[in-house]
């Protein structure tokens, strides 16, 4: 760090010696301007250990504020940001620069399979539909109880992997088949309906499977692993849908 | 530059699109047998003459292509039934798609000599 005897120049050269300069190519889109979207670079310098969330903020208020891209909790909480860098889906606020080969332009695309509105920004509203149709609430009946429902550990390690969901679309929208129809319930869909169905205190199970035996539910499922290897929350979605379709069958949940 | 890039999937994703296109190679193959075969209705020499050019090199070079395509279908066919029905099968997909590459070559390596043979004697003579 800085010592009282080294002069401002040096500092300020100690202070950047760490930045890199990466190049980031951004598909832009904009409505108003033109039908077509373009790639548009920008240069920067920034620090390896940076995310890529960190770059996009860089370009907007440092040199064009009209970048548009949705990010809320900036740590992976929020699931705003999911974006396709480098051709892969990932959340930009847990993606580091130094992760993803700095040395070549970086590219950040919208993520696919959804209408995109402006730039990085795409019209979530078919990915929330497809959440809702699969009731992603508890539904019990009978007398409420005087105090919680009790679970067994087991009964509840039994769906602790699609509780992880934080609904980033990453995974649905990855999903070749998804791509081809936006009618296919989609990953995320079925990871939530996932989780109540195989919740010991839920009672629509039923239901919910009825919903995914749909032509357009579990059974388009074409096995890709893409929302496996896209889920910046490491759930293993392709099990959890293949568990929905094990289900369906053998009507054991 | 290119409208937008190709999405970077990994071996799942690859597997998948090399099932499709196998799938579909194999369907074409299936349409020309028939049509072969019907054939031997029309005239049993029409049917013998069209089975003759299947001797040439060139087809003998497609049928190794058939061969290449029907057993990867075939193995991947494996793998997905596993993935199915097998409930560590998501989990191990990769190795066991690496496993349906390794049986794969091994067989391509055997059927060299089966399927080419007569081809290599033919056209750099015996």
């Amino acid at each position: 760090m800085a010592t009282p005897t080294m002069d401002k120049v040096e500092a300020e050269a100690a202070a950047s010696d760490h930045l890199i300069t990466v190049t980031f190519r951004i598909r832009r889109f904009n409505p108003e301007v033109s039908a077509d979207a373009v790639w548009e670079d920008f240069q920067l310098e920034i620090d390896p250990k940076e995310r890529v969330l960190d770059g996009l903020h860089k370009i907007k208020w440092d040199l064009d504020g009209t970048l548009t891209f949705r990010r809320s909790c900036a740590h992976g909480i929020c699931g705003s940001d999911a974006m396709r860098i480098n051709g892969k889906n990932r959340l930009a606020c847990k993606t580091l620069i130094k992760d993803i080969n700095p040395a070549k332009p970086i590219t950040v695309e919208p993520i696919k399979g959804l209408t995109v509105l402006k730039d990085l920004v795409v019209d979530m509203d078919p990915f929330f539909q497809a959440y809702r149709d699969v009731m992603p609430f508890l539904v019990t009946s009978g007398n409420e109880p005087t105090r919680e429902r009790l679970q067994s550990a087991e009964d509840r390690e039994r769906f602790d992997d699609t509780t992880k969901c934080i609904l980033c679309a990453a995974c649905t929208s990855s999903c070749p088949v998804f791509w081809n129809d936006g009618q296919y319930f989609g990953p995320a869909a079925i990871v939530n309906a996932h989780r109540f169905i195989f919740d010991s205190r839920d009672e629509a199970g039923e239901q919910r499977l009825e919903i995914l035996n749909d032509k357009d539910g579990v059974w388009r499922c074409r096995t890709t692993f893409n929302c496996t290897d896209a889920c910046p929350r490491g759930i293993e979605v392709t099990k959890a849908i293949q568990e929905v379709k094990r289900a369906l069958i053998t009507r054991r949940f | 530059m290119p409208a937008g890039t190709l999405y970077r999937g990994r071996e799942g994703m690859w597997s998948w699109v090399a099932h499709r296109v196998t799938g579909v190679l194999i369907f074409f193959f299936l349409f020309v047998h028939v049509l072969d075969t019907a054939l031997v209705r029309v005239s049993p020499e029409a049917y013998d003459d069209v089975v003759a050019t299947y001797k040439t090199p060139l087809v003998a070079l497609l049928e190794y292509g058939l061969v290449a395509a029907i057993l990867f279908h075939a193995l991947n066919g494996l793998r997905v039934i596993a993935v199915d029905f097998w409930s560590k099968g998501p989990r191990y997909q990769k190795q066991m798609l690496w496993t349906v590459v390794g049986i794969w070559v091994v067989l391509m390596v055997g059927a060299l000599y089966p399927v080419l043979g007569h081809a290599v004697r033919e056209v750099f003579g015996s």
